[in-house]
Order: structure tokens, then sequence, then C-alpha cells
């Protein structure tokens, strides 16, 4: 069902590897002789990019997770972005 | 060697495990040193899980298993498998030559994440007269047995005067095989590239032109494909940010287990390199006195030392500054800063005019064991 924008389900392109990083103390997204390092938003939004969670439910967790706050134009913005990146697909 | 911030220095986050200096082929512009073949010695698979795991501490994430061709090491799955279990992205970095499909899934089964291809041009022929065997034909079948495994696959094709004019030939090939980065490296002149630079050194009109196919394709791709293209910098009037700074994010250990700032290194006088069979990467990385020798600004002459960009460029490459200067302090000669910018010009100038005359080619010297033994007293050890 892709009937509006936020029922839509994110996915990490197979080339990218997320993962944390404990000498970096951050998220990271690593790909062929690359890297990015992520801040810490963008890595609470990824890690939730798993190819089975919708934007509506990426944003109700981060809403439950960090106390209801209005996040999710942040969210949508944030998706758009690492899409454009190819980061992921939508 | 692209896409690393620069916010996270001070620790070495790309390792390049040069596992062997032995290949199969012969390219003219192996960055490996001239002296290869008196360096045969090779670390054990012992000692590359001891550095695997003590650079993955230290905070490096990005792994290059490269060489030489490092197919030639028969624990490399095992390395591999050490490498995905300790959290690093794996690069495999390679000619193809000694793969098969059966060896590029086993490599994936054991967490190989990359696996870049070199190609030395479009065309069999000149293919295989660069790299001195007959590769062409499995180097196609070793790019689709890498993408038919469902890897990112990177094309890097080594850039020179023998093989710019083809570079549009070159991109379609890799659109053909489906790349998903081209790396079209323009040579960069050190061991024996710079034996050769006479003959490898592309003219202005030719950079000309290839860049403005590089553009168009960049252009047309921008979706699918990601391509890489820079000029050699020979050509250019700023320097490049050289690993970017001495010591800062890169750590290259050569197959004896020398360990290096950056693959050629050793070249440069008066520095004692440490060696993984003697010291932790820890001691090696934060208190060796080649790690610290071109570290941060103190080392710059003028007009380093006072210039704005020294944060950017770091001064530029050592190596080449000792090349073209003598002296491995010395403002890299490719910044228009430099004194010895004029002379560099010059020299580049005299290049020019060689492709242009119709006088016989110098012979490209191919790196080979008998063509470095030629070349190269034996080493003091």
């Amino acid at each position: 069902m892709n009937d509006t924008p936020d029922q839509r389900v994110p996915a990490l392109k197979t080339m990218y590897r997320f993962q944390w990083e404990p000498a970096q103390a951050a998220h990271v997204l690593l790909y062929p002789e690359g890297m990015v390092k992520l801040s810490g938003s963008a890595g609470e939004i990824l890690k939730r990019v798993d190819g089975q969670r919708s934007i509506a439910v990426i944003i109700d967790e981060l809403k439950a997770a960090f106390g209801g706050a209005p996040l999710d134009d942040d969210v949508r913005n944030f998706l758009a972005q690492a899409q454009s990146n190819g980061w992921i697909t939508l | 060697m692209a896409g690393l911030p620069s916010d996270i220095s001070g620790r070495p986050l790309w390792l390049l495990a040069e596992l062997t200096y032995r290949c199969p082929l012969q390219c003219p512009y192996c960055s490996n040193p001239v002296d290869f073949a008196r360096r045969s010695d090779e670390l054990s698979t012992a000692d590359w899980m001891r550095v695997l795991n003590e650079a993955r501490q230290l905070g490096a994430m990005q792994l290059g298993f490269s060489g030489g061709e490092p197919l030639l090491r028969h624990d490399l799955e095992e390395l591999i498998g050490e490498a995905r279990r300790l959290g690093y992205y794996s690069n495999l970095i390679t000619s193809g030559v000694g793969m098969d499909e059966e060896r590029v899934a086993r490599f994936k089964q054991a967490g190989l994440d990359h696996i870049q291809v070199s190609f030395q041009a479009s065309s069999e022929e000149l293919n295989n007269f660069l790299g001195g065997t007959a590769s062409f034909q499995h180097k196609l079948d070793m790019a689709r047995a890498v993408k038919a495994h469902g890897y990112p696959m990177v094309l890097n094709i080594v850039i020179h005067r023998q093989n710019i004019d083809q570079i549009e030939d070159i991109i379609r090939m890799t659109i053909d095989l489906k790349a998903d980065f081209v790396e079209l490296a323009s040579t960069q002149y050190y061991g024996w590239s710079k034996l050769n630079l006479d003959a490898l050194l592309p003219t202005r009109e030719q950079l000309r032109n290839a860049e403005a196919v590089a553009r168009r394709y960049q252009e047309m791709m921008k979706d699918r494909m990601k391509i890489i293209y820079v000029v050699p910098d020979y050509y250019e009037e700023r320097p490049k940010a050289c690993m970017n700074g001495w010591g800062s994010i890169f750590l290259t250990i050569a197959p004896d287990g020398t360990a290096l700032p950056c693959h050629a290194a050793q070249q440069l006088p008066g520095l004692t390199f440490p060696n993984v069979r003697d010291q932790s990467i820890e001691e090696i990385w934060s208190h060796s006195s080649a790690f610290q020798h071109f570290r941060g600004f103190e080392w710059m002459q003028e007009p380093c030392r006072s210039c704005p960009d020294k944060t950017k460029d770091f001064g530029g490459c050592r190596c080449q500054a000792y090349m073209m200067t003598g002296d491995a302090t010395a403002t890299d000669p490719v910044c228009s800063k430099s004194p010895r910018h004029g002379q560099l010009r010059a020299e580049v100038e005299r290049i020019a005019s060689l492709a242009g005359s119709s006088a016989p080619a110098q012979p490209l010297v191919f790196r080979n064991s008998r063509n470095s033994r030629a070349l190269s007293p034996p080493v003091e050890s």
C-alpha cells in the first residue's frame, strides 16, 4: 500500500552498510572506499530504516522515543535527502 | 579513496593491507616500489590477523586488500572472514587475474563487501599490452561475476597518454559492465610510472578532450553510475591534499610488515619505518618517529608555513617534493607558490613536446622481477 507518501517503506541500498562505531561514538554509513559519519538524529532515523517499517511507523517510533517532539517534517526531509544522496530507496 | 570526512582525523580510518608484491601483471605505471623484487618477504596469516585486530581497535573502518595481486594469497578468504567479524568494510582491489566465479562466491560468503576490478584499457590489444598478459577477456568475465554475485563494483582504469584518447570507449565499457563507480585515475608519478613519465604523461590537449568526455558522461549517467575523474596534478596550480595529511587517516602495511603513512613513502630518506612484527599498531600510529615526522605543520618551510591553505592541502605530497627538489620538507612543486613550480612547468612542456614529435618513443619499462632487480641494488636488512 503506497497511498500516501508516509506509507512508503524506505530501504538502505545494498551498497551501504550502516553500523555503530564506538571509536567515533556515532553511526556511520560505509560504502566502497568511503564513509559518512552521521549526526545523532540521522543515526536514529537510519537505525529504523530496514525495508519493513514505513515512514509513518518510523515517525511514530521516534516520537515515542523522544517524548512526542514534533519531528515529522525533519524525518521526511532527512529521508528525502538520503534518497537524493543515493543511500536509500523509497 | 574519496569520501572520507575530514572532521574525524587522528585515527587510522583507512587500512591498506598490501598482502603481496607478487603480481601476474606488469603495468608500467605500477605504484609498488621499483625494488619490489628485493622485498619478497611476506607476513604470515597470524601476523595479518593481529594487524587487522589492532587497527580495528584503533578505529579503522575501511580495509583495502591490495598488492601486488592479493588473490595470490591463499589465506585471503580467511582474512576476509576476520575482517567481517571485526566490522570492517572490506574492499578487494584486484586485477581479476587469479579469480574465478567460485572464488567470487566464496569471498561473498566470507563477508567481502566490495570488489574493485582494474582494467588497463577498453581494447583487448592495448589492455593486454599494458598489463603484459592476456587478461582482458578474463577481466570482463570477472566483472560480470562480481555483479552477478551482488557486490557493488568499482572499475578502476589508470589513465595516461597511451589510453587517454580512448576514454569514451573506456566509459562505455564500464556502462556495459554495469559498474556502480568508475575511477578514471590519472597516473600519479611515483615508482614505475616515474620511470615511464615521458611515455605516460598526457598532453594538455589530450586532457582537455578527456575531461570534456568525462563531464558529459558524468551528467548523462548521474543517476546510475558515479564517474570520478581527476586530472594529473602535474597540470594543477594547487597541490593535492596528499593522504589527507601525513599520519592523519591512512595506514599502509607493506607485504613485509613495514608500516607506512602512504604506499610510496619508503623512498623518503632519513626515515626508519616501523614494522608490525616489532611494534603494535597503536605504538606505530601514536608514537613512532616516522608517523610523527610530517604530522601537523611544524615541519613546514615557507611558503607553506604562513600559507592559509596549509590546513587544506598540507603542503601537498612529501614524496613529490622530495623527487622534484631533493628536500622532503619543501613545498610540493605542483603548488604555484613553490619556488620550483616553474621547473615543473618546464618539465611538463618538455614531455608534451616529446609527445608531439616524430622521434621514436622511449620504450616502456614494464613492472616485473627482472626489471626490478636490474634497476635496484640489493636491500640491506
